[in-house]
């Protein structure tokens, strides 16, 4: 008898220990607050990307609460952690929106979640900002977009590798996690290469699971593909799978004056827990990079290093890093708060009314524009290396902003499209 | 001409000679779309340059401007202000180049300097200078970075070691150019080393492979032929696509299929050893799964996280290493073997003896119980060092490749983590196989009542043989951590597989655990090679199932009384 209530008790505070852990809500303490929703996965294989996008939005809410907070109420964060488990988005999404009331949910990084999202946040009439460059082919009324679309990222660093500065790359791997992201943009990419006169013997698509962590025979078969031409490597790897193929890259001894392997989901923060001098010279595509120097970052990062080293944030309170979902995050709070004074109301509608042609000075260094139409930021796009400290060099970028196109071209019969969402 | 004569004369001085070797490799670095006028006339101001310098019978020293345009600027502009540095150096030059090769070179107002180890030197008078506090790092790109390399590979050529100068004409063999062949020349003389010889012939012929006369064409790709590299068949390929003569069209051909059969081999070994790698881990975490499910018949749900422990045990320290013990970081990994091993054992005692003592003869709650704890350890880890993975970094002689044929690269990583699960296997069928406690383990599984009638302890060595099980999993954590990532969830990804191979190997047998992964391993690999990681993962799965369904004893089956115990 003993026994068996000695278990049931170690049983009980398991569970009670686990329950606690998956929803940490913050308590009400004041009744007049402007509940802001936080859904990024704060364990799971996407933690590694998206812990820090959750510590940019409480950032960024005390920041503006400092200075008085939104038509004069305080925002009350409200922290979900849907653990990289795609249905769970949608479940975490019902209760910010249905129990918690939130005006707006800052969240999401892998379309997949961004997917099982959007039905709900659609039906219930939420409003959603995705910070993540992604692969297009989406335009919801109730969602803003202050990542990159394909020709704000995936198009111009192909166009890079192809130059004679980048190499004049003739044959392509295009390698991903299997998911939407990578499948689409590969698609788009693929019809790019296409029109570019590459032909399809000379591009090769592989795909890896999530979590995926042994990268001994795709680097091998890259290895063997880049004997018959000039070989880049177009990578859309996302979450911690980055760590084990760069080690296996750097390993193998796989040069970037060789092969330059070019990734759209690693930025400073994947590359913390990564050796990178024998990466020195990969690429990576963003619209921000935490080395560009501009007052607007100077002062970024510093702020970041600030609230890091306050508030104990693991990692960052010793090596303070910024990145380009962080930036823009920290961009889409902002205009959220300006679009609500503007508004004078978080009421969803009258909030994507006034969200249109917001203006913010971005730390990119442009003063970055909301599209009047489409829902999406205009971003400058720039192209870096990877330098022995795991920060980028910028070797290449856009004169100017780009106004995004979440339709691609290069996908048949998206030229038909309008280039705003559907009006319900 | 000047310099050739001096040649012949054998009197030159250490910096024209400098200068002769040099002067190609500069050329190399010009990029081939300049036009013919503007090349026309470097050509006969470098020569006049060369022949003044020659009169006075000194180098023309690295100059301040000249290090300061290799520096910054535009890429176009830089690659040129190398060339001509190149043109006119001496042994500074070549100092100052590898310094920018090495990420040394810092940018202060306008001024270069050479910082390393913290110590700053001015590559143009070789004074130590202090470092200003806003100095920038010098940046390369890709294109620089390359041009930067072989210009130093073409000085090396010369090197009086004979691995350096091996090393110099592979990266000359990787950038051909037509330019050099002059210098190929003259190596080609001078060298003695067969090895090297061989390869400098080869990088002569791939700098004529793009020669205007058909003949030399044919003659290179024949030469090429005989290569077993992998870069000359993307040279082969390359031309091949380029060529317009049909008689060395097929000669390239020839010499594309024969040099492709050269490096056959190192292929097949390639994908051998990464399924030995792969099935090396699997061994790995399954062996301590094989002592607490297959000897003792605990489902342990927690076996996972008992190698999570191990990896955090090594990360910690690692941390200590770094914070305390900086000078001998590389031995950490040593240290942290016994650590992660002593800590999983711990954690696995007294899971053992708090909860699963009670619970023997019940399988279903002993599934329950062992996977609380598990979900008990992962939060509990969660709250100790967060929910984010933590880097653990390969010491140096982890890191890097031990290469064996030219298309056959060993990560040390790997290579080391096959002979580590070797020597625990071995540890473990010795503990297992000769020792008093093996005996004990052994007795004591077999028949319980029997072992306890003839005195011994039986409760005692229940917990040792869990803790030894846990203590193993903990190493297998310790492995892991140096491949993958190292998260509260690391445990998570690895229980199915360990499961996977025990069961297929057979319950309680040892043999059977060791072929199951390998077997599990090298199919995985094979099948990834044809059809991808994710549909080679489901076949996989796929056999797996249907093999237990046929077999559900696995490869190996208990035999004797015990059986049907």
């Amino acid at each position: 008898m003993m026994n068996r209530r000695g278990n049931l008790k170690a049983l009980a505070t398991a569970v009670a220990i686990v329950a606690g852990g998956l929803t940490v809500s913050v308590q009400a303490f004041a009744a007049e607050t402007i509940k802001v929703g936080i859904l990024h996965s704060l364990s799971g294989t996407m933690a590694i990307s998206e812990t820090v996008l959750k510590d940019t939005v409480l950032m960024a809410i005390d920041e503006i609460n400092a200075k008085g907070g939104v038509l004069g109420k305080k925002l009350e964060p409200v922290i979900v952690d849907p653990a990289s488990n795609w249905p769970l988005f949608a479940e975490k999404t019902k209760q910010l929106l249905g129990q918690d009331k939130v005006s707006v949910i800052f969240g999401c990084w892998t379309s997949v979640s961004r997917k099982s999202v959007l039905p709900v946040v659609e039906e219930l009439n939420g409003l959603l900002f995705y910070p993540v460059q992604y692969e297009g082919e989406e335009l919801s009324k109730n969602v803003f977009y202050t990542g990159a679309a394909p020709n704000q990222q995936a198009i111009p660093a192909v166009d890079y590798l192809m130059s004679k500065e980048g190499g004049a790359a003739k044959r392509w791997v295009l390698l991903g996690t299997d998911y939407v992201y990578p499948r689409t943009t590969n698609k788009i990419l693929r019809a790019y290469l296409k029109s570019k006169g590459v032909a399809d013997k000379d591009i090769d698509e592989k795909y890896t699971p999530f979590g995926h962590s042994d990268y001994q025979t795709i680097v091998a078969d890259v290895k063997k593909f880049s004997a018959g031409g000039k070989t880049a490597v177009v990578s859309t790897i996302n979450g911690d799978s980055n760590v084990p193929f760069y080690k296996e890259l750097g390993n193998a001894g796989l040069k970037a004056k060789d092969v330059p392997v070019v990734a759209f989901s690693v930025g400073e923060e994947e590359l913390r827990g990564v050796d990178t001098k024998p990466l020195v010279g990969h690429l990576a595509a963003w619209n921000y990079f935490m080395s560009i120097k501009n007052p607007a970052n100077d002062e970024f990062t510093k702020k970041w290093a600030a609230y890091a080293k306050a508030k104990n944030i693991a990692g960052h309170k010793d090596k303070p890093l910024t990145n380009d979902p962080m930036e823009a995050t920290y961009i889409g709070i902002n205009m959220w708060k300006q679009a609500v004074e503007k508004a004078k109301s978080t009421e969803t509608d009258k909030v994507i009314a006034a969200m249109a042609g917001q203006t913010f000075k971005a730390p990119s260094g442009i003063t970055s524009k909301m599209d009047e139409k489409n829902h999406h930021l205009h971003k400058s796009v720039f192209i870096g290396e990877i330098k022995a400290d795991g920060q980028f060099n910028v070797v290449w970028k856009t004169p100017g902003p780009v106004k995004a196109k979440p339709w691609s071209p290069f996908i048949p019969g998206n030229d038909v499209k309008p280039d705003e969402p559907a009006k319900k | 001409m000047a310099v050739e004569a001096f040649a012949r004369g054998g009197a030159l001085p250490q910096g024209a000679r400098f200068l002769q070797e040099a002067v190609p490799a500069a050329e190399g670095c010009y990029s081939q779309g300049h036009n013919r006028m503007t090349t026309m006339r470097r050509w006969i101001t470098r020569w006049a340059v060369l022949a003044g310098m020659l009169l006075a019978c000194t180098a023309h020293a690295l100059t301040a401007q000249e290090a300061l345009a290799i520096a910054s600027g535009e890429s176009d502009a830089r690659s040129e202000a190398l060339g001509q540095a190149l043109a006119q150096g001496d042994d500074k030059t070549a100092a100052y180049l590898q310094a920018l090769a090495d990420d040394a070179v810092k940018l202060a107002a306008g001024q270069v300097l050479v910082v390393r180890d913290g110590k700053g030197q001015d590559p143009v008078s070789g004074q130590a200078m202090a470092v200003p506090l806003d100095a920038e790092d010098v940046m390369l790109n890709n294109r620089l970075r390359g041009e930067i390399d072989t210009a130093l590979a073409a000085l090396k050529l010369f090197s009086p070691e004979v691995k350096v100068r091996r090393q110099a004409a592979l990266s000359l063999l990787k950038e051909p150019d037509a330019r050099r062949k002059p210098l190929l020349d003259k190596a080609l003389a001078s060298e003695k080393d067969p090895q090297v010889l061989l390869l400098v012939r080869q990088a002569r012929a791939a700098a004529m492979l793009r020669s205007a006369a058909a003949n030399d064409r044919l003659l290179a790709a024949r030469e090429l032929a005989t290569s077993a590299q992998p870069e000359v068949l993307l040279l082969l390929n390359q031309q091949l696509t380029a060529e317009t003569d049909t008689a060395v069209q097929g000669v390239l051909r020839k010499a594309t299929q024969d040099v492709q059969d050269g490096l056959r081999w190192g292929e097949r070994l390639g994908t051998l050893f990464t399924g030995a790698s792969l099935g090396s881990i699997l061994l790995l975490v399954a062996l301590g799964l094989a002592i607490t499910y297959g000897l003792m018949g605990v489902i342990n749900m927690a076996h996972g996280e008992l190698m999570m422990i191990g990896a955090y045990a090594t990360y910690v320290v690692q941390i200590l290493f770094r914070e305390h013990l900086p000078q001998a970081f590389d031995a950490y990994l040593l240290v942290a073997i016994p650590v992660a091993f002593l800590t999983s054992a711990l954690v696995g005692a007294v899971m053992e003896r708090t909860v699963l003592k009670h619970l023997y003869g019940r399988p279903l709650e002993t599934l329950l119980a062992t996977w609380g704890i598990s979900l008990v350890l992962m939060q509990g880890v969660r709250s100790l060092f967060g929910a984010q993975n933590v880097g653990v970094e390969n010491p140096a002689w982890m890191s890097g490749s031990l290469q064996l044929l030219p298309n056959l690269q060993l990560p040390w990583n790997r290579v080391l983590i096959i002979v580590f699960a070797a020597a625990v296997l071995v540890g473990m069928a010795l503990l297992i196989g000769k020792t008093r406690l093996g005996l004990f383990v052994r007795g004591v599984t077999q028949n319980r009542p029997m072992a306890s009638c003839m005195g011994v302890n039986t409760g005692r060595i229940d917990t040792y043989a869990f803790a030894l099980g846990s203590g193993i999993a903990g190493l297998a954590g310790c492995a892991l951590s140096q491949v993958g990532n190292v998260g509260p969830d690391l445990g998570q990804s690895y229980i199915v597989d360990s499961f996977m191979v025990v069961v297929l190997g057979g319950v309680g047998q040892l043999a059977g655990t060791v072929y199951a992964a390998l077997g599990l391993g090298l199919a995985n690999k094979l099948l990834e090679g044809w059809t991808g990681a994710v549909l080679a993962k489901i076949a996989v799965l796929v056999f797996i199932i249907v093999f237990i369904q046929k077999r559900p004893q696995g490869i190996f089956a208990m035999k004797g009384r015990s059986a049907e115990a």
